[in-house]
């Protein structure tokens, strides 16, 4: 960091001095936008189990990046058009008909496999700046520019508003999707659907916490917020709260130290899942204990 | 191509490696774990840098992390009441998967953040090398030991595979039966760890996934007999291998790790359109 | 010898004792029936028959031997999952699971004197998949078949080592009536024809009125067992249920109970009781 800033323990002061550089707001109102966008579409992909898939994608902005670097265009432009790219393949790779267990994850992981391959293959032709690889892969919010901030807002935004539109449908589809197929629902396209969608947070998200740790805004603030609660609307609001904690801490602490971003970002969600985690079992293992002290004398219970 | 000595060390290691992963790759597309597979490949690159920080032989690192973690995520798996079988279930531990290789790179950028701070320069390399694997820089030694380590541990996948199979298909009956279903559910993953380790190596850790399941699931595809498809998985991967090791000698540009899972990803495809 | 002795046996699990006080046994080529209402305990029973789930108290002999040890002699049929639509493995080779595939190593295609050895498998599978009239679809991958069809072959492969005993988990369960029909006479035959004793679970006694021997009825945390004229009267199941409880005799022989109480439901944590 350029003035050798270092924590005071005095949240105002500490928050006004990071709120004094424009890169850091920036970074801060990208990575709010980004939260809310991973929150809800992660959200949904847990509950689709859609975990792989998801996974998947954040790596498809590796070679988006690099493609991008090698044709002379923002990096940005990179991983939006290859998660989408990779969005579509995955959902074609699925509907083959078979939706199998085991035919599936290995469709994608082919999908996974190509695209990083074609990754490398960017990065040997564009003669591999490997000091540039380390930003790519574990984010940077040095240079998020108010374009940048812009563009993800409006693609969040977007995205919202299409999910907001399906949502209902979309939810049948995810919880039983024969019975949702049954009554008219297009349960494949809407899977389409929704993948793209996840392609458009997986590319927003990159762009802060790195390609490789999309994952810690995308799936552990969701979880978290599932294992505490089933009630759609309270895990959603959850997720998202859980996400936005989560993103202002670990910029927040990233700034007054020399580790990424990412790095922060991930620990204090898989902090944040743990403790929820450790919590939901202490109480379920308190209230076994309540059920069994009541139990009925040996022989069974009669109805 | 075969004078030059990285050449042969580079075939000799990529053909045994691609061995083990074909007829692993079998059991790992059969058992849907596919997830696991990758999950193991993204935490071979912090055990290897938490290695290299440390001071120690990357590879121990490498071995240690994705022996640990496979063994973690069988234990996390079905025990006989298995999900084998189950239509369309995806078991719900794929998700703290996700979550927990995910803390675990989180952990690597951690590594190589100290290690960019204690050896400026050489973490690029090295970064490089853990990612995208040195197959054309290996030793006659280290292509030896590559050599072995896979041997065996195709050796040890075939004496397991048929109480294996049987406690993937049908856990209940098999463990009725004496098979120790969770002990090879468990075994099984770490088996997977070492051979992702090897493949890291080679094909580097984030493409060995390509390695593990593309030439298998074209395999699944196109037979269903076990004995056929263990076979075949191994087959096309080897084929991979050499088919991706003589292109990348062609091309000097084109990296060997691309070429290599470019041909196991096209022969998937190829199988889509077969079978 | 009986097959399976049960001298006041008792059993518990998540720190419920879900019965005691059970005496049962199963005659050398009998076939009994296991009725009770939802969780009255009736897989327990089966569990605990094959050594899977350890008594609480009380006396087991599974063929002459403490419960576990003669598994290799116990044909098992558990309760019943679909297999995964992509699930590509063909029923014969399911059922040649059955045969060997809890052992260690694999079948080698080696010549001379294991080719006999080999072929006599292929003879008994082939033979076995005839017996529960699954000859016709046994090569077609078993994740395409429907629930009755996948059904006979299970049942194939829990014959095919020639069993003493057999023990069937719900097997009508999901069936519809004509399909229950065939399945408990294909039971009864071979029952009949082969002189296994077979242990059958189910919800309803009417499709295998026809050939069974005796029936052990499961409620309350005790049971009791006899002929069905004997167990299945409303005095016999008011004295067991202690509430009142009534049988219904169709024209057609078909038995009702009416006022059977369901068990309250407990809920399970299915993880507490894997290890």
């Amino acid at each position: 960091m350029s003035t050798n800033p270092h924590l005071t323990w005095n949240v105002v002061h500490d928050l006004s001095e990071v709120l004094e550089y424009h890169f850091m707001v920036n970074a801060l109102e990208a990575g709010s936008v980004v939260a809310v966008m991973a929150g809800v579409l992660g959200w949904l992909m847990v509950l689709r189990r859609e975990t792989f898939a998801g996974h998947t994608l954040s790596m498809m902005a590796f070679p988006g990046a690099s493609g991008a670097a090698l044709i002379g265009v923002g990096a940005a432009w990179g991983y939006f058009v290859f998660c989408v790219a990779g969005a579509l393949a995955i959902g074609r790779s699925a509907s083959g008909g078979r939706r199998s267990r085991s035919e599936q994850p290995a469709g994608t992981g082919a999908v996974q496999a190509g695209a990083l391959g074609l990754g490398f293959l960017f990065v040997s032709l564009y003669g591999g700046v490997l000091g540039d690889l380390e930003n790519l892969l574990f984010g940077t919010f040095l240079g998020i520019s108010d374009g940048q901030v812009l563009v993800l807002a409006g693609v969040a935004a977007a995205s919202l508003v299409v999910l907001a539109a399906l949502a209902r449908p979309l939810l049948f589809a995810s919880v039983d999707a024969d019975v949702a197929s049954a009554r008219g629902v297009p349960v494949r396209a809407l899977g389409v659907v929704f993948l793209v969608l996840l392609g458009l947070a997986v590319a927003a998200t990159s762009q802060v916490t790195g390609v490789l740790l999309v994952f810690a805004l995308l799936v552990m603030p969701a979880a978290s917020a599932q294992a505490l609660t089933a009630r759609v609307g309270l895990s959603l609001a959850l997720t998202v709260a859980i996400g936005l904690a989560v993103v202002w801490l670990g910029l927040g602490i990233a700034y007054f130290s020399t580790y990424p971003a990412g790095f922060f970002v991930t620990s204090i969600a898989f902090a944040v899942y743990v403790i929820v985690r450790v919590g939901v079992w202490v109480k379920g293992a308190s209230r076994r204990d309540q059920r069994l002290s009541g139990q009925p004398p040996a022989g069974g219970v009669i109805a | 191509m075969f004078s030059q000595e990285f050449m042969r060390n580079a075939l000799l290691a990529g053909t045994f490696v691609a061995l083990a992963c074909g007829v692993v790759g079998w059991f790992v597309v059969l058992r849907g774990q596919v997830f696991a597979g990758d999950a193991l490949s993204h935490v071979a690159f912090p055990g290897a840098l938490a290695a290299a920080a440390a001071g120690i032989d990357e590879r121990a690192g490498l071995f240690a992390a994705t022996v640990a973690v496979g063994a973690g995520i069988g234990a996390l798996g079905r025990g006989a009441d298995g999900v084998a079988g189950r239509a369309g279930a995806v078991p719900a531990e794929d998700t703290a998967i996700g979550i927990v290789f995910t803390f675990i790179l989180g952990l690597g950028v951690f590594f190589l953040a100290l290690f960019s701070t204690s050896s400026a320069g050489g973490s690029g390399i090295q970064v490089a090398h853990t990612l995208f694997g040195s197959i054309f820089g290996l030793g006659a030694v280290q292509a030896r030991l590559a050599a072995v380590i896979a041997v065996l541990a195709t050796g040890l996948m075939l004496v397991i595979a048929r109480p294996l199979l049987f406690a993937s298909i049908v856990p209940d009956v098999a463990a009725a039966r004496g098979v120790p279903v969770r002990l090879l559910s468990i075994g099984f993953v770490a088996l997977l760890g070492v051979v992702a380790a090897e493949a890291a190596q080679t094909v580097g850790a984030l493409l060995l996934l390509g390695l593990v399941s593309a030439p298998a699931a074209a395999a699944h595809r196109l037979t269903s007999s076990p004995l056929v498809g263990i076979a075949l998985a191994a087959l096309l991967a080897v084929a991979a291998i050499w088919g991706g090791l003589a292109l990348a000698y062609a091309v000097p540009s084109l990296p060997p790790g691309t070429a290599i899972v470019g041909i196991a990803v096209a022969t998937y495809c190829v199988s889509t359109i077969l079978a | 010898m009986p097959a399976v002795e049960l001298s006041g046996a008792a059993v518990r699990l998540g720190g419920r004792t879900i019965w005691s006080g059970v005496d049962v046994a199963v005659g050398d080529g009998e076939f009994v029936a296991v009725l009770g209402g939802n969780g009255s305990g009736k897989s327990t029973l089966l569990k605990a028959v094959l050594g899977v789930l350890p008594l609480a108290a009380g006396g087991l002999s599974v063929l002459g031997r403490p419960a576990g040890r003669e598994n290799a002699r116990i044909g098992y049929l558990p309760q019943r999952r679909s297999f995964d639509s992509g699930t590509r493995l063909r029923g014969s080779d399911v059922v040649r699971l059955g045969l060997d595939g809890d052992r260690w190593g694999l079948p080698l295609p080696l010549p001379g004197r294991f080719a006999s050895s080999r072929r006599q498998a292929s003879a008994r599978v082939r033979e076995v998949i005839e017996l529960a009239g699954a000859g016709e679809y046994a090569d077609r991958p078993i994740g395409e078949l429907s629930g009755g069809e996948q059904q006979r072959l299970l049942i194939a492969q829990a014959l095919v080592r020639r069993p003493q005993l057999l023990l069937l988990d719900e097997p009508l369960d999901s069936l519809d009536l004509p399909n229950q029909a065939v399945v408990a006479a294909l039971v009864g035959d071979i029952c009949r024809e082969e002189g296994v004793a077979v242990v059958l679970v189910a919800h309803d006694v009417n499709p295998l009125l026809p050939y069974l021997d005796r029936v052990v009825y499961l409620a309350g945390g005790h049971a009791v067992a006899g002929p069905v004229e004997q167990v299945i009267t409303g005095e016999t199941l008011t004295r067991l249920y202690g509430l009142p409880v009534e049988v219904l005799k169709a024209s057609d022989g078909r038995l009702v109970v009416v006022g059977q109480p369901e068990a309250p439901a407990h809920h399970h944590d299915r993880h507490e009781h894997v290890h």
